[in-house]
């Protein structure tokens, strides 16, 4: 079987607050294989987020040892870092996170933009991810005249463009109606089917259970980590 | 901080910039009005240096100019009414007749005396009316020496100027300022033809160039009434003619001067000369004038006094312009400070899908740029413009260089740079996952 596309090793994340040592994550270890379906869950203060930023390249681990694709990130320097984040990640976040004064099209190519693919050619990639997430007639629109639903499916079609390795979402489905929630977590099932990697944080255990695989965290240690079915 | 910004620069490829220029156009789009008025402080600085500089390098310029037809390397020495003298005479005394001003014993004494003088130059200068038939002109005849022209660097436009033999033979010739052709001859050329001068005909021989704005009221003497027409006879002939003493009208009464001389000109051999020569002169005079009745004038000095105000006058106006471009400066500063804040949600989404610290530094940098850069360049439109309205409304004179443009662009963009390093270093060192977080 091929290397995993994440290796987790005894990483640790501790938060210096003045005299206060906060231990976030104290010794996670994991895998996860390519095409994996993960979700983490657990309840509120237990290290999601502080896992979800480590996986995603936005913070340093305080040690332990971090793998993505074969390769060691746990102490790049911030520029190489950044280019992880640029080339093998997508992030889908509870709060969408789009750029407010860009039209959709416009957010969809940002992580094309910082890797200095010519212009047309994002152009042609973005439209065709605002096609995969259903929003081919919005690619001209502010996100603010977007629902709620459609502005996530814009951050979905932004988190793939790159052809990351990983997408990692936080609470995707927080900030929305069920009906909605739903249709992006049918898009998700289509995007595990079509092959991605997927790491999702989530409070809701109807998400969590759509996954392949969930992974329970208390006080800053996996709990439990049982594949779903 | 240093490394980090080498390798902003490093990393600015064209294609890149072109696109962090159009997203910066983009992004202060949004915020016009406010865009607009951070601008106003970097237009305003701009503006007024070019107008400013324009203003005084005009100025400067008919100072000088001015002084130098006087001639650098001369000595001016006029005879001046004594101010005690006035007194007495305003009181009425008829027969009284008034002497003073420089005589041409002191001539002699300063031609004979001072060594480093190569020549002297009188003149005399008589108020009187010139006549064409019935035309009539208000004139100073001037009586001086063949060599005047060039001493006060004017030229004939046409004709001659006397010569030593119209001098020898006190010949009734004269040369005509320019500024009086049209009254006296508007239709034919005076060359040739004959004037009359209190009651003698005097053959015009030439015709001077018109003098420069300005340039006129320094050839009025004594007589103090500026912009006077000026004919030009041998002052031998004027001697002649005239004798020393002055009859001049006045408000019915008659006053009497005994002047001999109401001017003359030292040329000093060389400019290096001049001040020594100048002292003594001016301690000669003192010798032997009891009285006040002269005074002495040396372009030289006057041009130093000139430039030493102007170099003033630039230091000034440099400190003004640096204190109101710190001022813009500072404006962009806090608004792009502002700018920061409010987008750190924008930056942390960017740094999270990619940026690089030094592609936010450019993102940022790049708006201060365009900021001040299009205030310059708005201020350096106006500030070409006003000049002109100065000339038109006030009739000044004003000088735009065609490096002060250039100037003040280059500093107005250098305020960007230097102004917009701190708000996107602050832009940049954000953490993303703490940016990511902010409301
Ligand atoms: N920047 C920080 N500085 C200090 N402490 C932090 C920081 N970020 C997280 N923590 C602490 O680390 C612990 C884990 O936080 P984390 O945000 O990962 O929880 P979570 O599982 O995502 O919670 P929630 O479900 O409420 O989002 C908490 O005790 C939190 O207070
Ligand atoms: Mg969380």
């Amino acid at each position: 079987m091929a290397t995993p596309i994440v290796q987790f090793t005894d990483v640790r994340k501790t938060y210096q607050m003045g005299p206060v040592t906060v231990e976030a994550l104290r010794g996670i270890s994991f895998d996860i294989n390519a095409g994996d379906y993960l979700s983490i869950m657990g309840p509120s203060g237990c290290g999601k987020s502080t896992l979800l930023n480590l996986l995603g390249c936005l913070d340093r681990p305080s040690s332990g040892r971090y793998r993505l694709g074969g390769e060691d990130v746990s102490q790049m320097n911030d520029d190489a870092l950044s280019s992880v984040r640029g080339t093998r990640l997508g992030f889908v976040f509870q709060s969408y996170n789009l750029i407010q004064q860009l039209t959709v099209v416009e957010n969809i190519e940002v992580p094309l933009y910082y890797q200095d693919r010519p212009e047309e050619e994002s152009r042609e990639l973005a439209r065709r991810m605002a096609a995969r997430v259903g929003l081919e007639h919005r690619l001209e629109h502010k996100p603010f005249e977007l629902s709620g639903g459609q502005q996530q499916r814009v951050a979905i079609a932004r988190a793939l463009v790159n052809e990351p390795l990983v997408i990692l979402a936080d609470e995707p489905t927080g900030n929305l109606d069920s009906s909605s929630g739903s249709d992006i977590l049918e898009l998700f099932d289509e995007l595990h089917a079509q092959g991605k990697t997927l790491i999702l944080v989530t409070h809701d255990p109807t998400v969590g259970r759509r996954s392949r695989r969930t992974l329970r965290l208390r006080d800053g240690r996996i709990e439990s980590d049982v594949a779903n079915r | 901080m240093n490394s980090d910004f080498r390798s902003v620069l490093r990393g600015l490829t064209g294609a890149r910039l072109k696109r962090a220029v159009r997203l910066g156009v983009k992004s202060l789009w949004l915020h016009r009005l406010r865009s607009m008025l951070t601008m106003l402080g970097i237009v305003f600085g701009v503006c007024s240096v070019i107008a400013m500089l324009a203003i005084g390098e005009g100025a400067s310029f008919e100072a000088q100019e001015k002084i130098k037809s006087l001639g650098s390397q001369n000595i001016i020495l006029r005879s001046t009414k004594p101010p005690e003298e006035q007194k007495v005479s305003d009181k009425g005394s008829q027969s009284y007749v008034l002497q003073y001003g420089i005589t041409y014993t002191d001539v002699n004494r300063i031609r004979a005396t001072i060594p480093g003088v190569s020549v002297v130059m009188p003149a005399r200068n008589i108020r009187e009316y010139a006549w064409n038939i019935s035309r009539r002109v208000d004139c100073d005849v001037i009586g001086t020496v063949p060599w005047y022209p060039e001493m006060r660097n004017q030229r004939v436009a046409s004709g001659r100027f006397f010569t030593d033999a119209d001098m020898e033979s006190r010949a009734n010739v004269c040369v005509l300022g320019a500024e009086m052709v049209p009254a006296l001859f508007p239709i034919d050329s005076p060359l040739g033809k004959h004037i009359r001068v209190g009651g003698n005909y005097y053959t015009v021989i030439g015709v001077m160039e018109r003098l420069g704005a300005g340039v006129n009221d320094s050839e009025t003497g004594g007589s103090g009434k500026p912009a006077a027409q000026r004919m030009f006879i041998p002052l031998e002939t004027a001697r002649l003619r005239y004798g020393d003493v002055l009859m001049r009208r006045r408000s019915g009464s008659f006053e009497a001067e005994r002047i001999q001389l109401h001017e003359i000109t030292v040329k000093v051999e060389s400019l290096d000369q001049v001040t020594r020569v100048a002292d003594a002169i001016k301690n000669l005079m003192e010798r032997n004038h009891k009285k006040k009745d002269y005074e002495i004038v040396v372009p030289l000095e006057l041009l130093k006094r000139a430039e030493e105000t102007k170099r003033i006058f630039n230091i000034v106006l440099g400190s003004i312009a640096a204190i109101s471009l710190l001022v813009g400066g500072i404006g962009i500063m806090n608004i792009m400070l502002a700018s920061v804040t409010e987008r750190t949600r924008e930056i942390g989404i960017r740094r999270a899908l990619g940026a690089r610290r030094r592609d936010i530094v450019v993102q940022f940098l790049v708006e201060t740029v365009i900021l001040s850069g299009a205030g310059g360049m708005v201020g350096v439109l106006l500030g070409m413009s006003i000049p002109f309205l100065v000339t038109y409304a006030a009739g000044m004179k004003t000088i735009v260089t065609l490096w002060s443009p250039f100037l003040a662009f280059t500093i107005s963009a250098l305020v960007g740079i230097v102004f917009g390093i701190y708000p996107a270093l602050r832009a940049a060192q954000m953490d993303p996952v703490e940016a990511l977080r902010h409301e």
